[in-house]
């Protein structure tokens, strides 16, 4: 039946239900403190709709749907690793998700 | 100590007892149509209160005023023609039968308090237009605050309790309180905004149990810009699917409310979600009844449930009525007021009735 509408879809996560087993296996994203400093720098980012702070984040909370096509977008230049204060190796952090996702 | 009874006493409200000037709803009677009787049986009869039940009555604008039709101004006007007829009937307690209306008749007279300019600019364009004059209502109370003060009274003349009659456990209610009936202004409300009693109340009174679930106080959806315009409804619908999804878990085997709109809507919604998704919040297909507050007194009161118009609920109310032990004959479900047996409406491809 057509109502002339559909049901948006709500946009929280649900952390209780999410299935976090790839997040576990992926140590580097535990020590990110969301600064942001890799999405600043990041010089794919400037040119395109690819957000590497937002990925991991995602990833973090086991939102995997559609990452694999973003980490696509990643040069591996490794400038985000350069300026990440925590120290997070950020490119060995996305070959490993990349990896892990399907 | 005394503080902290001080802190206490702005979750309480003044109720007036007694003479009421009764306004209707614009929805209601299309929707519930039983519920308004209801309410006025249950003070008349039950209660011997004195309520007026105005015939030149009209609405408060509330939809238009919310939707952005209608400017702030002319909703005075035609709240303060609303007063003009309380005023014209000898009351000052003034009971508007939906929360929306309740909302809008708060915010004026709150606003004439805080600036009365616009109170005698008002005064003065009432009476050019239609040359009556008003006072401003001493009480305004919504008539489920009216219903929460008597309850303890409505109590002893109940034929029924809310216990499951099988187990012989409380019945487990969700209640639902309008958003325009305390977040807006949290001190009219009973309880405030934070710990809203007025259903809850009354559940616990008659034998109930009230659900705390985690999205309680989440919007139904309702809040006209939301829905008013067709496309925009799956917005409207998220809201009550979140609700209805934080509710599940707890089995609730009834929805009771206190606005037209929240009413409807848990009740219409849970139809368009099954005939869209295939899902249903109660377990068997069947839905989670919802019932307004006078509806559910109205049946511990032993009223006949197709007398209360719960035949037009899209959520069907057998189930429950046979929880509780209510006696109803299935065969009157459709039957006009002059006797004839209607045909029976179309039934949903999903939702089981």
């Amino acid at each position: 039946m057509d109502f002339g509408f559909t049901i948006s879809k709500t946009r929280v996560i649900d952390l209780s239900a999410a299935n976090m087993e790839k997040a576990a296996r992926v140590e580097e994203v535990r020590r990110c403190m969301d600064c942001g400093g890799c999405t600043a720098t990041c010089t794919a980012g400037q040119f395109i709709d690819f957000n590497i702070h937002r990925t991991h984040l995602l990833f973090r909370r086991g939102q995997y749907e559609g990452l694999d096509k973003a980490l696509e977008a990643c040069m591996l230049c490794g400038k985000c690793t350069l300026v990440c204060p925590r120290g997070v190796n950020l490119r060995r952090m996305i070959i490993n998700m990349r990896t892990l996702l399907p | 100590m005394t503080e902290n009874k001080r802190f206490w006493n702005e979750y309480q409200k003044e109720i007036a007892e007694d003479h009421y000037f009764y306004e209707r709803s614009c929805i209601r009677q299309t929707f519930f149509p039983g519920s308004e009787a209801a309410f006025l049986k249950i003070l008349r009869t039950e209660l011997g209160k004195d309520i007026r039940d105005e015939v030149n009555q009209h609405t408060c604008t509330g939809i238009g005023y919310h939707s952005d039709i209608v400017p702030l101004q002319t909703t005075m006007t035609i709240v303060a023609r609303l007063f003009a007829l309380m005023t014209e009937a000898g009351y000052k307690n003034y009971v508007p039968s939906c929360v929306t209306s309740f909302g809008v008749f708060t915010e004026i007279c709150h606003l004439w308090e805080e600036d009365p300019s616009l109170l005698d600019k008002t005064r003065e364009l009432l009476y050019k237009a239609t040359k009556r004059e008003f006072i401003v209502p001493e009480n305004i109370a919504h008539p489920s605050d009216i219903v929460y003060k008597f309850r303890e009274q409505l109590t002893p003349r109940m034929k029924y309790r809310l216990v499951n009659r099988y187990t012989g456990k409380p019945l487990r209610v969700v209640d639902h309180i309008g958003c325009h009936y305390a977040k807006i202004f949290p001190d009219k409300g009973v309880g405030k905004a934070e710990f809203p009693y007025v259903l809850a109340g009354m559940v616990e009174s008659w034998g109930g149990e009230v659900i705390d679930y985690p999205e309680r106080r989440h919007c139904c959806g309702f809040g006209f810009r939301q829905y008013i315009v067709q496309e925009n409804r799956g917005y409207s619908v998220a809201n009550s699917k979140k609700k209805f999804e934080s509710m599940e878990p707890y089995e609730p085997d009834f929805i009771v409310s206190n606005c037209p709109g929240c009413t409807m809507f848990l009740d219409k919604w849970q139809y368009t979600i099954a005939e869209m998704e295939n899902k249903t919040y109660d377990g068997h297909g069947y839905g989670i009844p919802s019932l307004t507050y006078e509806e559910m007194t109205g049946l511990l009161l032993g009223y006949d449930p197709w007398e209360l118009g719960l035949q037009l609920h899209q959520v069907q109310v057998e189930p429950l009525l046979d929880k509780i032990g209510i006696a109803y004959d299935p065969g009157a479900k459709y039957r006009a007021a002059d006797g004839t047996i209607l045909p029976n409406p179309d039934k949903p491809h999903n939702l089981l009735v």
